[in-house]
């Protein structure tokens, strides 16, 4: 479906000192958790138009190890809002759940998935959802195309932590 | 299966005869999902179907399932697997190999006869077809009833499908909203069809599982507009019982007139 570029901590740095394209950038953390029982959660990040349907795909985290598929459907926002139409995994977009920590992830504004995005309103929308755990969902308003510089953040209660969307024209 | 109807039937007067309360009316029919939605790699589900007025608990009687029909997202039927009949509850096993939304329904057409011999009541209930046989031709008193009753739920892999309607006869759903497309605080609009046609001006009556942890039933009522519509704002996730039905004189036996046509049916609410 779309192709993405999802860039590791060391090489964002790298990319910022180049001749920057504009871009918008995701940190989102996945917390630790004091539970006797856990599990990486499945995390589904993407992009929500004004219509609430998906805008842009951006990342999806589950098992991809043996067909653990079948809890993507937990995943209820994103699974109504389109995830459900969609055949993973997706070359760029599916990839393993990821540990606790701060996971950062850069798009190219001029590349896909976000080339398809019209000027308008939009969500970031990073859902989490833990086996034996709950689901929480962050969502973060930005307008787009990216006119100013912008930093917006919020944070999860539980299930996610800080999530940051930085927007770089 | 539809062989079957007849004994299946004999069975199920003499379980309302015995289980029969204070009232003439049958318990609640539903047919309970293990789940409602899966991921596109399907997978199996389980259902299991009770006559029981606790939602969704089976504390009364199994639902005969001989009348079962369970249509993929192609239209075909799906077999049941691991059919099994017990005290409380019947259950069955789907494998869902295809995506799309499936329709399990259990479909009834029967007569229902209550005459007087020797001054005793005697009540009969089977296929139209063995109306003959099964109620004597000189039955005094005698009242006769088609009843046409339908069961249903729905469930779906991957993405939703259209679910239409194919029967064309009693009350059937034609849903607005899919049935596997439901959220908390959401309004979904259902149509429902009598005999293939807007079915006007009923009552149709929503009811939120746990009944048994709450102390008043919480039922919504509703009455379908001139397009057989009503429009349900869900208050909360859960699974949700509906009926809805009709008598009139429509009946399509030979010999009938009274009809009674209704429509069960379980659909699931997600959190938002």
């Amino acid at each position: 479906m779309i192709r993405l570029t999802r860039i590791a901590p060391g090489m964002l740095l790298a990319f910022a000192g180049g001749a920057s394209a504009a871009d918008l950038s995701l940190s989102v953390e996945i917390p630790q958790l004091p539970v006797a029982e856990y599990h990486r959660p499945y995390v589904a990040i993407w992009i929500e138009g004004a219509d609430q349907a998906i805008a842009a795909n951006l990342a999806v985290w589950y098992q991809v190890r043996g067909d653990h598929t079948k809890w993507l459907p937990d995943l209820r926002q994103w699974w109504r809002r389109g995830g459900r139409d969609l055949k993973v995994p997706v070359d760029g977009l599916t990839g393993a759940t990821r540990p606790v920590g701060q996971h950062l992830l850069k798009f190219d504004a001029a590349k896909a998935p976000l080339t398809g995005l019209k000027p308008g309103q939009y969500t970031v929308v990073v859902e989490a959802v833990r086996e034996v755990g709950g689901r929480e969902a962050v969502r973060i308003p930005f307008e787009w195309p990216i006119k100013a510089a912008k930093r917006e953040s919020a944070s999860g209660s539980k299930e996610l932590g800080a999530v940051a969307l930085s927007l770089n024209p | 299966m539809k062989n079957s109807i007849v004994s299946h039937s004999a069975k199920l007067a003499a379980l309302l005869i015995v289980m029969a309360p204070a009232t003439s009316e049958a318990a609640r029919a539903w047919l309970l999902p293990s789940q409602t939605i899966l991921a596109r790699s399907g997978g199996w589900v389980t259902v299991d179907a009770a006559m029981a007025d606790d939602l969704f608990s089976f504390n009364q009687g199994a639902m005969q399932v001989d009348a079962l029909v369970v249509s993929g997202p192609d239209g075909r039927p799906v077999a049941p697997q691991n059919p099994a009949k017990g005290r409380t509850r019947s259950s069955f096993d789907l494998e869902l190999r295809q995506a799309g939304t499936y329709r399990i329904a259990v479909a009834e057409n029967m007569v229902m006869a209550r005459w007087e011999e020797d001054g005793k009541p005697k009540r009969w209930r089977g296929a139209p077809a063995e109306m003959a046989t099964g109620i004597p031709a000189n039955a005094a008193k005698l009242e006769v009833e088609q009843t046409q009753r339908r069961v249903e739920t729905f469930v779906t892999v991957g993405t939703p499908t259209d679910v239409n309607p194919g029967a064309g006869t009693g009350i059937e759903l034609k849903p607005v909203q899919h049935p596997n497309d439901l959220y908390a605080r959401e309004t979904a609009k259902f149509r429902f069809l009598l005999d293939g046609k807007p079915a006007t001006d009923l009552e149709v009556e929503i009811i939120a599982g746990g009944t048994r942890y709450r102390d008043a039933p919480e039922e919504m009522t509703f009455k379908t507009n001139k397009d057989g519509e009503i429009a349900v704002t869900w208050p909360a996730a859960g699974m949700y019982w509906l009926e809805v039905s009709v008598q009139d004189e429509k009946a399509t036996v030979p010999g009938v007139k009274k009809r009674r046509a209704s429509y069960a049916g379980t659909f699931e609410v997600l959190t938002q």
